[in-house]
């Protein structure tokens, strides 16, 4: 009798196929999943790029000779505009600094107002046209040190704070000036996560504010500041940590007393109100002595006030820069 | 599973793993890690070290849950493959943020107590893939081996730590891997607690091989 179940010889697909088809379905699991992993790490680590057209700044001022010797331009080589505009901290759009960008794009700034008030004999709400009218834009190239210790070289756009602060006369009474972010959830999308206290606040003592190299800036590279770098205007301080250099202003408020500022609100113990650049004195949990330069391979050693010591050096003259962090 | 299929998955996962690492240094030499390749490379080596940790110590919950006791011959793999990249984690810090100075890379690691928590995770992990070897397990016996692999408890936790405490504000990621592991661990932690409890006659039956 024939058994139904037998398999002729026949019909059995040859080893040599078989292994052939088996090796081949490997093969295609294999490139599949490792295409898949591909994919998942490319979209988990996402790097930034892209352009920058935002307007040209018209009439932009080259600092004289004597005002470049007091560090209005640093003679080291620029970062790109490209590195300027995609590792941002700005946490009102991300906690990612390569996802701010993408993040701030189509940031709206139309009909910006920016009041400057308090302890002042003019306090006033600037349309922002008006409030870039009252200097002719001046090219400051400084050094940008974070506290994360990495660095850069930004050719900024802006005139000097004071030209403002004078504008509205302050009072005597006046020790120190806030600053104030927009707050908006709705354009700025960091906002709806309560990762730092908004809105985001910093200060300035009195004199600090009235350093010529205290600059409201409004552009980088001659253009204007493109929503990820603060548009459309900002504070820079170059001898301080850049998280000093608070962005997007709505409120400038000249007060009596220190003002409450977000990172030292955040951690008092690792971020201070006067946050100096400063290689002696160590964040808690890692060392300031040196920096990444963005762009170049090796690291920096971090200058004292960034490299303005000659210039603002004075106004902490027998301060304990170890408690006055 | 069948000899070959498990070797097949030992591959898939060989490569797969490789996979990062191999990103990495495309990218790296066609100058697109972004504006900071050295963070990023730091960065990107230490979650890749957390992400194999957990995978590793996910298996032992998997295979106990699912029954599918042949997973457990992928956790060498997987345990190797987080050494590794923990290894190249440290070798990104030693060159590129410290810049080959031992003296800088010590003085750091012994200051901040979050580089003490990674190194003890890194440090923990080398004698697990020293004995990772068939010889070594039977050298060592199932019971010690099995004691002594419990520092990949130790490697998880401060690694999970470590990656917290270097973040700046926003530690939903870091917490995100803590809660995995904090599951993970919570597993094992309820295991332990009713196998110490006497155990019903009728429970000790053997269960049937899946």
């Amino acid at each position: 009798m024939k058994d139904p179940n037998k398999i002729s010889e026949r019909e059995v697909t040859p080893a040599a196929v078989y292994f052939n088809r088996r090796t081949f379905l490997r093969a295609g699991i294999l490139a599949a999943s490792a295409v898949a992993t591909g994919v998942a790490y490319r979209q988990l680590n996402p790097v930034g790029s892209g352009k920058v057209n935002t307007p040209a700044i018209q009439g932009l001022v080259t600092p004289t000779a004597a005002e470049e010797a007091a560090g209005f331009r640093v003679n080291e080589p620029e970062t790109s505009l490209q590195d300027i505009t995609h590792y941002n901290n700005f946490y009102e759009f991300s906690t990612d600094k390569e996802g701010v960008a993408p993040a701030a794009a189509g940031f709206d700034t139309k009909g910006w107002q920016v009041s400057v008030e308090g302890l002042v004999n003019k306090p006033r709400v600037f349309d922002l046209d008006d409030l870039l009218k009252i200097s002719p834009p001046e090219e400051r190239i400084y050094r940008m040190r974070c506290v994360e210790a990495w660095s850069m070289v930004i050719p900024w756009a802006g005139f000097s704070l004071s030209k403002v602060l004078n504008l509205v006369e302050p009072l005597s009474s006046a020790k120190y000036v806030a600053f104030q972010t927009l707050l908006d959830p709705k354009r700025m999308p960091g906002q709806r996560s309560d990762v730092l206290d908004w809105p985001y606040v910093e200060g300035l003592r009195m004199d600090e504010a009235m350093h010529p190299l205290a600059i409201l800036a409004s552009g980088i590279y001659g253009r204007a500041l493109p929503p990820q770098d603060g548009a459309p205007i900002r504070l820079v301080v170059p001898w301080k940590y850049g998280f000093k250099g608070i962005k997007s202003i709505v409120k400038i408020n000249l007060v009596a007393d220190p003002p409450h500022t977000t990172w030292s609100a955040y951690a008092p113990n690792e971020y201070g109100f006067y946050a100096n650049v400063n290689p002696h004195v160590d964040h808690p949990r890692w060392s300031q002595a040196t920096e990444q330069r963005i762009g170049e391979f090796g690291r920096r050693p971090t200058l004292m006030f960034n490299g303005y010591e000659a210039e603002v050096g004075h106004l902490y003259a027998g301060m304990d820069l170890r408690k006055n962090f | 599973m069948k000899e070959n299929d498990i070797r097949f998955i030992k591959l898939l996962i060989l490569v797969n793993g490789a996979v990062p690492l191999a990103l990495l240094v495309w990218d790296q030499s066609h100058n697109k890690l972004g504006a900071n390749p050295q963070n990023f490379l730091i960065l990107t080596t230490g979650m890749m070290t957390l992400i194999f940790l957990t995978l590793t110590m996910a298996v032992t919950p998997m295979r106990k849950i699912t029954g599918l006791n042949w997973l457990i011959q992928f956790r060498r793999m997987l345990g190797l493959y987080a050494f590794f990249y923990g290894c190249l984690h440290f070798l990104c810090f030693f060159s590129l943020d410290r810049a080959f100075s031992v003296a800088s890379t010590l003085t750091e690691m012994l200051k901040r107590k979050y580089l003490i928590l990674g190194s003890t995770a890194l440090i923990a992990m080398i004698p697990l893939a020293v004995t990772s070897t068939n010889g070594m397990i039977k050298r060592l016996g199932g019971k010690r081996w099995r004691a002594l692999h419990r520092l990949a408890y130790v490697a998880a936790i401060a690694g999970v730590i470590h990656f917290y405490m270097q973040v700046k504000a926003d530690v939903r990621l870091p917490l995100v891997f803590a809660a995995v592991l904090a599951i993970l661990l919570g597993y094992r932690l309820v295991n332990y607690w009713r196998q110490r409890k006497p155990v019903p006659a009728a429970a000790l039956k053997p269960k049937s091989e899946a």
